[in-house]
C-alpha cells in the first residue's frame, strides 16, 4: 500500500501499467520520466487493441457498419476531451499529432492571417522549444517581435512583469501553465484577464499541466489550449488544440487534403466546417480512441485527486531532496505552487553521468536541457537532472532515488562527500 | 520483447578509474592566449560543450606544439578531452588525424583498441557498450577534426 494520506490507493492502479513489471539492469524499473511520456496502462492498451481487432476503419468515409463504429469511437472522443476541459462546444477540439502541432497550427493559421509586420508576441523564459521556435519562425516571417516576460528569483511569474512586457501592439501571448524545467505553475487566469483588457489573445501550453491538474478552459478564459495525450497516459502521435470557436472559424487552414474540405473543384474548394477543416487526412484514428481511453482512467481517478497526489509526492520528494549536500533545485519549493516535475544539479556532477548511474540502479530520469535552451543559458547552465512524478508513482520510489542519489555522489565525488 | 537491453551496465566498465582520475584533474585546461586555431564543439542533445586551441609552432610545422581543452561537459567528455590533449600535445598532425578515426572506429565497433601508442585512451572502449554515450566521448575528437580542418586552409 502506498503511504498516500489521500485516501486513494494508487498502489492498485500500478498494477494496471505492466511496464512497470519490468527490471532494468537487474533492478525493478523506477520511472521517473513522466514529464517527458507517461506510461500507458493496460485500459489504454487494450483499447486501442480492441479498435484494431475489432472496429477499425476509416472515419467520416464508408457507409459501412465500420466506418460507422470508427466515426464514433473517434468522436465520442472528441466529446469526452471537451468535457474533460470544460469546452462549452466539442467543435472547439481538433485533434492534432501533439502540443507541437498545436502550437504550430495557431502560429501557421491564426498567426499568418492575423498577425502583421510590427506586433508584438508574448512569451515567457520558461518556454520550451515547441512554444518558441514556431513564434521565432512566425516572427521572422513576418517581422513580428518577441518579448518575453522574466522569471522572478523565486522562479515565478509575477503579473506586475507582465503588465510591463504587454503593450498595445501586443497581439498574442503564448505561455506555459506548467514549466517542463522548473515544475513553476503560472498564473494564467490573471495573465488572460490582463492581456484581453489589451486585447491579445492568449495561448495556453498545457502540455505538463492537462495531465496533471484539473483543466476548465472557461474558468481560465484562454482563447487557445494545446496539449499531448502521451504525457497523459495516451498513446504518442495524439495531442488537441482548444480554440474559441470563433477563432476557429475565421482561421484559414494549414494543412490541405481529404477530410477538411467540403466541395472541390479543379480549380476551388469550399473548406468543411470546423473543427474538420483542421483535420486534413486519416487522422490517428486509433490513436484518438486509446487517447480517449486514458481520459476514462483519468476520470476514474478524478484529475482533483491526481493533483493531490502529485503534491503529496512532491512535497516528499523535495523534503528529502533538499537534505542532500550539494543539491540544488531549480524551481519553487512550495509543493502547492508547482507541479511534479523537480529539477536539480548536484555540485558539479554533470547531469548526465548522475543519469547513467540511476539508469544503472533501474531509475528512469532525464537530464539535459529539457528544451528549453534559452532558460538553461539564463541559468547558466547546459544541463539538469529532471525527475517527474504521475499516478504510478509511490513514496518508496523517492526513497529508492536519494539512496541512489547518495551512491552517485559518493561514486564521483568519493567517500569522504 | 525483442528491444529490451539484455546485458546489465557494470558502472566500472563505464566509469574506469583513468577516466575519473582525467575527470577529477584534466590535463592542459589552461587555456591559450593566441592559439592558430580556435575550434567550438557543442552536442545540443546533453549541453556538452568545449573549446580546442592549438598552436603548431610556426606556419608550416607539421607539428602540434600546443593544445588546450575548455569547456563544460559530462565526466566521459571532460576525460575524453583530457587524454585526447596528452597524447596530441608534440606530435604531428597525422597522428592525431589517424588517432581520431581510430577511435571512431573503436567507438563503432569497427575495431578494437590497439595495445600500444593509445594512452589512457584505451580506458574510453569500455564506453561503445553505452551507446548514449558514445558521442560524449567523441565530441572532443569531432571537435580536433573541425581543428585541423581549419588548419588545413592557412596558408604555408
Amino acid at each position: 500500500m502506498s503511504r498516500s494520506k489521500i485516501g486513494l490507493n494508487f498502489e492498485s492502479s500500478r498494477k494496471d501499467f505492466p511496464i512497470l513489471k519490468r527490471q532494468v539492469n537487474g533492478k525493478p524499473l523506477i520511472y521517473l520520466d513522466s514529464a517527458a511520456s507517461s506510461q500507458k496502462p493496460n485500459q489504454v492498451l487494450q483499447a486501442m487493441d480492441d479498435f484494431y481487432t475489432r472496429s477499425y476503419a476509416n472515419i467520416h468515409r464508408g457507409i459501412h457498419t465500420l466506418s460507422a463504429e470508427a466515426t464514433k469511437a473517434y468522436e465520442d472522443t472528441r466529446d469526452k476531451v471537451a468535457r474533460f476541459v470544460n469546452a462549452p462546444e466539442r467543435e472547439s477540439i481538433v485533434f492534432t499529432s501533439g502540443a507541437t502541432e498545436g502550437v504550430n497550427l495557431v502560429a501557421s493559421s491564426f498567426g499568418d492571417a492575423f498577425l502583421n509586420a510590427g506586433d508584438e508576441i508574448v512569451l515567457t523564459q520558461m518556454e520550451h522549444h515547441s512554444n518558441l521556435v514556431p513564434w521565432i519562425m512566425l516572427a521572422k516571417r513576418k517581422g513580428l517581435n518577441l518579448k518575453y516576460i522574466p522569471i522572478t528569483r523565486d522562479w515565478k511569474i509575477d503579473l506586475k512583469d507582465v503588465e510591463s512586457v504587454i503593450t498595445k501592439k501586443t497581439r498574442l501571448l503564448s505561455i506555459t501553465a506548467m514549466s517542463n524545467v522548473l515544475g513553476t505553475i503560472t498564473p494564467i487566469s490573471q495573465i488572460v484577464s490582463l492581456a484581453h483588457s489589451f486585447g491579445a489573445k492568449v495561448l495556453v501550453d498545457g502540455a505538463q499541466s492537462v495531465p496533471h491538474i484539473p483543466t476548465d478552459v472557461v474558468a481560465l478564459g484562454c482563447d487557445f489550449l494545446v496539449f499531448s495525450g502521451h504525457k497523459m497516459l495516451g498513446p504518442t502521435g495524439t495531442g488537441v488544440l482548444y480554440a474559441r470557436r470563433e477563432l476557429l472559424e475565421m482561421m484559414p487552414p494549414y494543412k490541405g487534403g481529404g477530410e477538411m474540405i467540403s466541395v472541390v473543384k479543379f480549380d476551388d474548394v469550399t473548406f468543411n466546417k470546423v473543427p474538420y477543416k483542421f483535420e486534413a487526412g486519416t487522422p490517428n484514428i486509433a490513436g484518438v480512441v486509446g487517447l480517449g481511453a486514458a481520459i476514462d482512467y483519468l476520470n476514474r481517478v478524478g484529475m482533483e485527486n491526481v493533483r493531490s497526489f502529485d503534491e503529496e509526492l512532491t512535497h516528499y520528494a523535495i523534503s528529502r531532496l533538499t537534505d542532500i549536500k550539494g543539491l540544488k533545485i531549480y524551481g519553487p519549493l512550495e509543493s502547492q505552487e508547482r507541479g511534479s516535475v523537480i529539477s536539480f544539479t548536484i555540485d558539479d556532477i554533470h547531469p548526465h553521468d548522475i543519469g547513467t548511474a540511476l539508469d544503472n540502479l533501474g531509475i528512469a530520469t532525464r537530464a539535459g536541457h529539457h528544451c528549453a535552451m534559452p532558460l538553461m543559458t539564463l541559468l547558466d547552465l547546459t544541463a539538469t537532472v529532471r525527475v517527474s512524478f504521475y499516478i504510478y508513482n509511490n513514496h518508496e520510489e523517492i526513497d529508492c532515488l536519494i539512496k541512489g542519489i547518495e551512491e552517485v555522489r559518493r561514486f564521483f565525488l568519493g567517500s569522504g562527500n | 520483447m525483442a528491444l529490451e537491453t539484455k546485458y546489465e551496465i557494470k558502472l566500472n566498465d563505464l566509469y574506469r578509474e583513468v577516466i575519473l582520475d582525467h575527470y577529477r584533474n584534466p590535463r592542459f585546461r589552461k587555456p591559450i592566449a593566441n592559439p592558430d586555431v580556435e575550434e567550438f564543439g557543442v552536442n545540443p542533445l546533453c549541453g556538452d560543450e568545449i573549446t580546442i586551441q592549438l598552436c603548431f609552432g610556426s606556419q608550416c610545422a607539421r607539428n602540434i606544439s600546443n593544445v588546450a581543452v575548455t569547456g563544460r561537459g559530462c565526466s566521459i567528455c571532460t576525460a575524453s578531452g583530457s587524454i585526447l590533449a596528452e597524447l596530441i600535445n608534440g606530435k604531428p598532425i597525422d597522428s592525431a588525424t589517424r588517432l581520431i578515426s581510430l577511435l571512431k572506429d573503436v567507438m563503432h565497433g569497427r575495431a578494437k583498441a590497439p595495445l600500444t601508442d593509445f594512452g589512457d585512451l584505451e580506458a574510453l572502449e569500455g564506453i561503445k557498450n553505452f551507446p548514449i554515450r558514445i558521442k560524449c566521448a567523441l565530441l572532443p575528437w569531432t571537435t580536433l577534426e573541425g581543428a585541423l580542418k581549419q588548419r588545413e586552409r592557412m596558408t604555408c
